[in-house]
């Protein structure tokens, strides 16, 4: 009986604080439906997209991607490079849980483990109890799923100034999650800067601005990232302060 | 043509075994300072090659996107969170479009 009523307790404050995070979604998953109708997706597809894979920069990777008619294996490895910074987040929630925690909720609090829920999660004192991140989820994922939805719905219904105006949201929200570290670290943001420049390089230089758009991230993701990581290796210490999700 | 609904189960397992399975699989701590520190930089990176010179294309105009680029980077690095630093980029874009765009 104690036991429902603090599932209960956990799964309301979960609520209560994915209340903004499904607005926020809402909006950003709404331009992410312009960029999915683009791509030829129905409003079920998109809708059934995002719902099963909970994440904007991977979304938006694989909309682009299908939309150019790549390969699934193409697709699939450029989930995995947008997707990367989850397994971080795994890992470090990985440390968060209940040792005894059972499989089925392991599974269920990584299906939605986006970068707002991972830090709204781990900003919990002590272990996390699965009931506070369900409670997110429970509003989240609709936001996001149906967002999207609408997107693709209404997104030809909207003026074309209003269409560019919201196909900014997302890099709008990706440079709020890289900028703020940015500013508290000159390695990131030396990191970021070559990482912008060596981007429009790579759209204008010969032979690299031939590849695939999915296979261009690829290449810089995986060699700016080796550099970084050899020329400055995190001490295992710091690790822990720097996940800022 | 390919099916969609393949291409969305692909993005789907990816995303799904991506997040879990280190939350079922890890119960140490990682210790390769090359790979702990190859995945740390890794989000920044990927979203950094996204985000330009993308975003000046996304617009019905590139000066559009330079200022929502600018302003974008401006507020996030004052503070503004996700949504808000993403209604100010919009906001930009909308409002310079009136005089850029006809």
């Amino acid at each position: 009986m104690k036991k429902h009523s603090e599932n209960t307790a956990f799964f309301l404050k979960g609520v209560k604080d994915g209340v903004p995070i499904a607005l926020g979604y809402f909006a950003v998953s709404f331009s992410l439906g312009i960029l999915a109708r683009k791509a030829g997706l129905s409003p079920f597809q998109g809708f059934l997209a995002s719902f099963l894979c909970n994440a904007s920069a991977g979304e938006y990777a694989g909309f682009t991607l299908i939309g150019a008619g790549a390969s699934y294996i193409e697709v699939a490895l450029t989930t995995l490079i947008a997707n990367a910074r989850y397994f971080l987040m795994s890992c470090a929630e990985s440390q968060r849980l209940a040792p005894d925690l059972k499989l089925r909720h392991r599974l269920l609090i990584g299906f939605d483990l986006t970068d707002e829920i991972f830090g709204i999660s781990i900003a919990q004192e002590g272990c996390i109890h699965p009931f506070y991140p369900y409670g997110a989820m429970a509003v989240a994922i609709p936001g996001w799923s149906v967002g999207t939805m609408l997107g693709i719905i209404a997104g030809n219904l909207l003026p074309a100034r209003a269409v560019n105006a919201l196909g900014v949201t997302l890099y709008g929200m990706f440079l709020a999650i890289i900028i703020p570290p940015a500013r508290k670290s000159k390695i990131l943001a030396g990191l970021i800067a070559a990482s912008f420049a060596l981007s429009f390089l790579f759209t204008v230089l010969p032979f690299v601005s031939a590849l695939p758009e999915g296979t261009r991230t690829i290449i810089l993701t995986v060699g700016l990232s080796s550099l970084a990581a050899i020329l400055f290796p995190r001490r295992p210490e710091t690790e822990q302060g720097a996940d800022t999700a | 043509m390919k099916n969609v609904y393949i291409y969305i189960a692909v993005m789907a397992a990816v995303s799904f075994l991506i997040r879990v399975l280190p939350l079922t699989l890890i119960r140490k701590k990682i210790t390769n300072t090359f790979f702990n520190s190859f995945l740390y930089y890794v989000p920044y990176v990927t979203l950094a090659v996204m985000t330009f010179p993308a975003i000046i294309h996304a617009t019905g105009s590139i000066y559009s996107g330079i200022a929502a680029l600018v302003v974008g980077i401006a507020v996030a690095w004052f503070g503004f969170d996700l949504f808000k630093t993403a209604v100010v980029c919009c906001a930009t874009v909308a409002v310079l479009e009136i005089f850029l765009v006809r």
